[in-house]
């Protein structure tokens, strides 16, 4: 549960890393980022910069190769048609099981041009869509189909214009994009201009997960002989173990008729008998100076 | 030492299950089941001998039934599977009833008397083709008694003893398509057509299957439909224009044919005839679109019009009444009455029986008719019709009543809604509560004697009794717990019925005369029954109704039907015949003044109606105009769709509740890899009580609970079929959760090694599935449950006291969902048909998950078995709080199934209601019987059971109040004494 959440903690947090350095995680598989011009990068100060060695050292061992690929991004606005808006380059690794996965997803958007700012403005005043495609296959674009995701252009501007790409893909398929503001955009949604035309974009790419294997109890199976060594085990425990609390008041009452035979032995012998009476105290050891602890 | 832990929970589990299970004299008391057969196929009377009579009927629901003659009653049913479609159906030997099945492949023997099986063979063969059960009909009985059966492209002699296959005759070689087997004494004839236009006839020794003869003769013209064997020589058959009559006479393997126009026969012919089934000696019946016509044939192969029915008329097979006298019935319909005429086939103006019969005109048309003879006690011959009706209910008719019926439209189901029952009104008699006082009285002394243990057995019996026919729960009011409701469901035939959750018995019904064959609409089909209108402000004198939506044809391109119906009184409210088409209806969250809710219908060409057509619904859906989307799934492309609405239609015809929408977002799978197996969603009218999960180290997880959830199961391609054809290597299981407004995948996962089928629920935050793994050999359960993170700040009270929290913050689907999904699974030993979750009225009631298993039964499963949280070694604190320790497998405890001894033979669905008393939950299980019980998943915390003695506690009370009393006067007297003393 816990572990879950450290894990899901420190995923968070390696994607805030990933937007802001684009040099030092080109191993990372899971997170590429964005290069766009606007973005200077390592701007954010609270961002500590990132050193993930041990992923690296994984890939480079791994025998695979890389080959560079390109697919573009496609926006409307409205109902309009489709344009270009960027290019994403990632790097498609060849395993030697002849799967194929993307890795090192980088982004590159083309500035908005005046016409496409008037049709944002225009967006933004009818809290119409923005939307965006993405071919669902990166080598034969697009695919089948385009993958289309759309959102309100009003969750878009922040400071500037901010968006967030999570792509989902399965071999060289993109399956889908999650595709929105980095934050929250709650109902009703209010009407605010982004004081730059530019976009802040961050990329994600995600692949299926395993699920958690059904766990199996191999030694219930077994159980049969096993539960029956369970039964003998309290036949193996010490004698001590077992009975102590039938031999700790036996002891006491032993030890207590002990002493009061004693003592009659001592007011039998009187002052005469001291010197054996001691000695056989002496002798009992234990017995003596427990014994001796209840004299007292 | 997990064992041990374990096996004390579960014992400790069975004993606290116990107490949901039902004690033996509780069965019935909230349950009912009803048995049912389906659409009858083929009936065979079975009246020859002393004892009980009874009629053997296959049905379209692959059932093979022994009904009670006297009283329909069911003596035996088998359901066969799904795939396991029944052909033919007779007896062999006057003690087995022999049917055939799978497309002529397998053939099984029933002992008649009590249905146990007695033989079954397969029939292996290579190509399909239509399958023919013939079993000779020796009236003496015969040593080695044949049944011939062709199926599969050959023709196998079966051994009628044995099941033993005596011999096989190929004729996947030969290209014909048999569709006659003749016998003659030792030869036996197979005849059929090769290309529409040549007959071949093989004639076969009986004894050993060798071939004989073989001819050919080819018409110089196509045939239309089947060859119908007139006598045991002639044949008849269209040919393919449908306008003339070929008769092919069959003389010592010599085949001749003559050929005659229909129109020579009838004037007045309109439409496409088509050549009825029934095999009458001599004759034929004809069908042409508005008459029926019986047509002669001589022996010299002339044609000769003997009468002429008007349309809705079905005939029977002939039925030898004596050596060489042959009856057939036919029926047809007329002034709301029915006819029904019994002819000497020979002696045509003579009637045998002829009795008119007025039938509920919801039943529809006559569809199949059985007849049986009998002899009457003035030794004269006496009739008696099994008719089949348009809405799949079964009659026998004798002497002019019907004997009795059965309604067995209702073994097909096709979707369920419920409705509310009429409110109480004010004004109940004095006299009749009066009359009710003694009887309420004398119920409770009854039941106090048996509380004491005092009861006679007589008195056990009567309480019993009392308790099953309690007269409260089949009242047709409203009742405070909210137990008492209407199911309305729609069946496969176009009827909808009205059934009372107290007893189950129908109180309406309805042939949808929309949703019956017309020119207009060829093969209309009902898809879906909708609540159209739940008066709530108005409750009292406005009533409920419902929509059903069907299509005509089974295609989605065909026109969509929709009608209205009252659901108190079950008339016909509208009925709308649009020319779009139904792809998908969408009941919108808004409704209207009269409280009628607004529905979306997606059509094929990409447009959204609104229905109800009101300028208020248009006023309602502009104000949320931008706030409606939707999703559709492509199965078949693998594309999953989002939605939003555009504008107005643009088309030359203005229609203003004619919308069109645009796509938002879309996710295409790859082919290659996934395609789509099972998709499911939220109940849209699901309540959710509590937001939040408190674990067990007081941590707040809060449930992600969104409307707009989709859950999506995808298989390999490969492993989309069946279990078994692929290796644990080619098969794998993506599940995924999307956001259907933004088309945001919130969760994926892949089971390796697994597939399908995939059954599932999806419920507040969880979604457990069902499917196979194949590398374990069994199947699991897995529960995928999903938090919310974005609000997972939320714990420290600070927060709360100086309202810094978000959770009042509206939530929206554009937001950048931070979610965190556990998910678990589980092994379960069954296979699964349905999966449902029991849903209270404030969802405050600890869930159970309903399975449909394999044995057509219901068990109710505990959430809590389905929940990631489980560990093998829970801390004191988890146990407290009901985590069960990790296993590998889900128990299946016996006394949790709550169809407790019964079953639901042809399990398809299983619908729950909540009533309004928050512990319980109504639950309808359909398929071809249906059942219906309450449950409570963590019992009856919120009221008194119905056994409650309050005669007892009345008692209780009195005689306290005595005691105190008496030890009063007691004291007062003893404090008197005291002081005097």
């Amino acid at each position: 549960m816990s572990s879950l959440r450290l894990f899901i903690l420190s995923l968070t947090l390696s994607l805030c890393f990933a937007f802001q350095s684009d040099e030092l995680l080109l191993d990372d598989d899971e997170f590429g980022l964005e290069g766009g011009n606007q973005q200077p990068p390592r701007s954010d100060p609270h961002f500590p910069s990132p050193s993930t060695p041990a992923p690296r050292k994984r890939f480079t061992e791994s025998s695979s190769s890389d080959s560079k690929i390109q697919f573009s991004l496609h926006h409307a606005f409205g109902d309009s048609d489709f344009s270009d808006a960027g290019n994403f380059s990632a790097r498609l690794k060849t395993w030697s099981h002849g799967g194929q996965t993307l890795t090192k997803l980088r982004f590159s958007r083309n500035p908005l041009t005046e016409e496409e700012q008037k049709k944002f403005q225009e967006l933004l005043q009818t809290d119409d869509f923005y939307r965006i495609r993405l071919p669902s296959n990166v080598l034969s674009p697009p695919g089948r189909d385009y993958i289309i995701s759309s959102v309100k252009a009003r969750c878009l501007p922040g400071e500037g214009l901010e968006e967030h790409f999570v792509i989902h893909t399965e071999g060289i398929n993109i399956l889908a994009v999650n595709y929105g503001a980095p934050g929250a955009c709650p109902y009703p949604r209010q009407l605010k201009r982004p004081v730059r035309w530019s976009f802040k974009s961050h990329t994600i790419l995600k692949n299926s997960e395993q699920a958690p294997r059904t766990p199996i109890f191999a030694e219930d199976v077994l159980g049969g002989e096993e539960g029956e060594g369970e039964l003998v085990k309290p036949v193996e425990r010490s004698f001590w173990a077992k009975y102590w609390m039938y031999l700790i008041p036996l002891g006491l009452i032993v030890m207590n008729a002990i002493t009061q035979a004693m003592n009659m032995a001592e007011e039998q012998v009187g002052g005469q008998g001291g010197a054996p009476g001691q000695q056989q105290a002496g002798s009992a050891g234990q017995r003596g100076s427990n014994a001796g602890v209840r004299r007292r | 030492m997990a064992i041990r832990v374990f096996l004390i929970v579960l014992l400790f589990l069975s004993f606290t299950n116990l107490t949901y299970s039902l004690y033996e004299d509780q069965v019935g008391l909230m349950d009912w089941h009803q048995k049912y057969i389906g659409k009858v196929k083929h009936a065979v009377f079975h009246t020859q001998k002393t004892g009980r009579k009874r009629v053997l009927v296959s049905t379209e629901e692959n059932v093979v039934a022994s009904l009670d003659l006297r009283h329909g009653e069911i003596f035996w049913r088998h359901v066969l599977g799904t795939n396991d479609v029944i052909d033919g159906l007779d007896i062999a030997l006057g003690k087995y009833v022999i049917t055939l099945s799978s497309d002529g492949s397998i053939l099984r023997a029933w002992n008649l008397p009590d249905g146990q099986m007695v033989w079954e063979s397969s029939l292996p063969g290579s190509k399909a083709s239509k399958s023919i059960l013939h079993i000779p009909k020796n009236l003496k009985a015969d040593k080695d008694d044949l049944i011939l059966v062709y199926g599969k492209g050959s023709l196998n002699a079966v051994s009628g003893v044995d099941g033993e296959v005596l011999w096989k005759k190929d004729f996947a070689g030969e290209s014909i398509e048999v569709s006659h087997i003749i016998q003659s004494s030792d030869v036996i004839y197979v005849a059929g057509f090769a290309d529409s236009s040549k007959i071949s006839v093989y004639g076969l020794n009986a004894k050993n299957g060798e071939l004989l003869e073989n001819n050919h003769a080819a018409l110089p013209f196509g045939t239309f439909g089947e060859l119908l064997c007139v006598s045991g020589d002639m044949f008849v058959v269209l040919d393919e224009m449908r306008s003339k009559i070929v008769i092919v006479h069959l003389k010592n393997g010599e085949i001749s044919y003559n050929q005659k126009h229909i129109s020579d026969l009838t004037k007045d012919l309109a439409g496409q005839p088509v050549i009825l089934p029934s095999r009458l000696p001599g004759m034929f019946a004809l069908n042409t679109n508005s008459y029926v016509l019986l047509i002669k044939v001589t022996n010299q192969g002339e044609l000769v019009l003997v009468d002429k029915v008007n349309n809705g008329a079905a005939v029977s097979d002939s039925l030898s009444i004596s050596e060489d006298e042959h009856a057939f019935a036919f029926v047809h319909y007329g002034d709301n009455k029915i006819h029904l005429s019994v002819k000497n086939v020979n002696d045509w103006n003579h009637d045998l029986l002829k009795e008119s019969i007025v039938i509920d005109h919801q039943r529809g048309k006559i569809d199949k008719i059985f007849v049986n003879n009998y002899v009457r006690t003035d030794r004269s011959h006496g009739f008696r019709a099994l008719m089949v009706m348009e809405d799949h209910s079964l009659l026998l008719v004798q002497q002019g009543e019907i004997v009795w019926s059965r309604e067995d439209g209702l073994a097909s189901v096709v979707d369920v809604t419920t409705s509310e029952l009429p409110v109480q009104k004010e004004g109940v008699s004095v006299a009749k509560v009066e009359q009710n006082l003694f009887e309420w009285l004398k119920g409770h002394m009854l039941k106090l004697k048996g509380t004491l243990m005092i009861a006679s057995p007589d008195d056990l019996a009567a309480i019993q009794a009392l308790r099953l026919r309690s007269s409260e729960k089949s009242k047709m009011t409203r009742d405070h717990n909210g137990f008492r409701k209407l199911l309305i469901v729609l069946t496969r035939a176009g009827k909808v019925f009205a059934l009372h959750t107290g007893d189950g018995r129908v109180v309406w019904s309805i042939l949808l005369p929309s949703l019956r064959k017309s020119e207009a609409c060829e093969n209309p089909v009902g898809l879906h029954i909708y609540q159209w209108q739940v008066p709530h402000h108005h409750a009292l004198d406005e009533n409920p109704s419902v929509l059903v939506v069907g299509q005509c044809g089974p295609s989605l391109s065909t026109p969509a039907v929709l009608s209205f119906i009252d659901a108190y009184t079950g008339m016909e409210l509208k009925s709308l015949s649009p020319a779009h088409t139904a792809a998908q209806v969408i009941p919108l969250p808004y409704t209207d003044s009269t409280e009628q809710r607004l529905h979306l219908i997606i059509d094929d060409k990409q447009h959204a109606y609104l229905y109800p057509r009101t300028p208020e619904a248009i006023d309602i859906l502009k104000h949320e105009f931008s706030n409606v989307y939707w999703y559709s799934v492509d199965a078949d492309n693998g594309v999953i769709r989002g939605h939003a609405l555009k504008s107005n239609c643009i088309q030359e015809a203005v229609d203003e509740y004619c919308f069109d929408f645009r796509d938002l977002w879309s996710v295409v799978f790859p082919s290659e890899s996934e395609k789509i197996i099972a998709t499911m969603t939220r109940k849209s009218n699901e309540v959710v009580h509590t937001q939040a999960k408190v674990m067990t180290d007081y941590d707040v997880m809060y449930k992600y609970i969104s409307k707009n959830l989709l859950f999506v199961a995808n298989a390999a391609p490969k492993a989309a079929g069946e279990i078994g054809t692929v290796i644990p290597e080619e098969a794998w299981l993506v599940i995924y959760i999307l956001d259907t407004v933004t088309g945001r995948i919130l969760h994926r996962m892949t089971h390796h090694g697994c597939q399908g089928p995939v059954h599932g629920v999806f419920s507040e935050n969880w979604v457990v599935y069902h499917y196979f793994n194949l590398r374990a050999h069994r199947y699991e359960m897995s529960v995928v449950e999903i938090y919310d993170q974005s609000r997972a700040d939320n714990k420290d009270v600070w927060r709360f006291v100086l309202g810094k929290h978000n959770l009042t913050s509206p939530v929206s689907s554009y937001s950048r969902p931070e979610v965190i999904a556990k998910s678990q699974s589980y092994f379960f030993t069954h296979s699964v048909k349905a999966i449902e979750v029991t849903s209270t009225a404030k969802g405050i009631t600890s869930k159970q998950l309903l399975i449909g298993t394999i044995g057509d039964q219901v068990l109710a499963l505990d959430k809590r078995f389905l929940d990631p949280r489980r560990t093998v070694n829970p801390s004191q604190a988890e146990k407290e709080d009901g985590i069960i320790p990790l296993t590998d497998s889900l128990p299946i405890i016996s006394q949790s199934y709550i169809t407790h001894a019964l079953k639901v033979e042809g399990l398809r669905g299983i619908v729950t209601v909540p009533a309004k008393l928050e512990s319980t939950s109504l639950v309808f299980a359909y398929g071809v019987d249906l059942f219906f019980t309450q449950i409570a998943p963590s019992r009856t915390y919120d009221s008194l059971t119905e056994d409650f003695s309050y005669a007892l506690l009345l008692l209780t009370i009195v005689a306290l109040v005595a005691a105190i009393f008496v030890t009063w006067v007691l004291s007062e007297r003893k404090d008197l004494q005291d002081k005097w003393r």
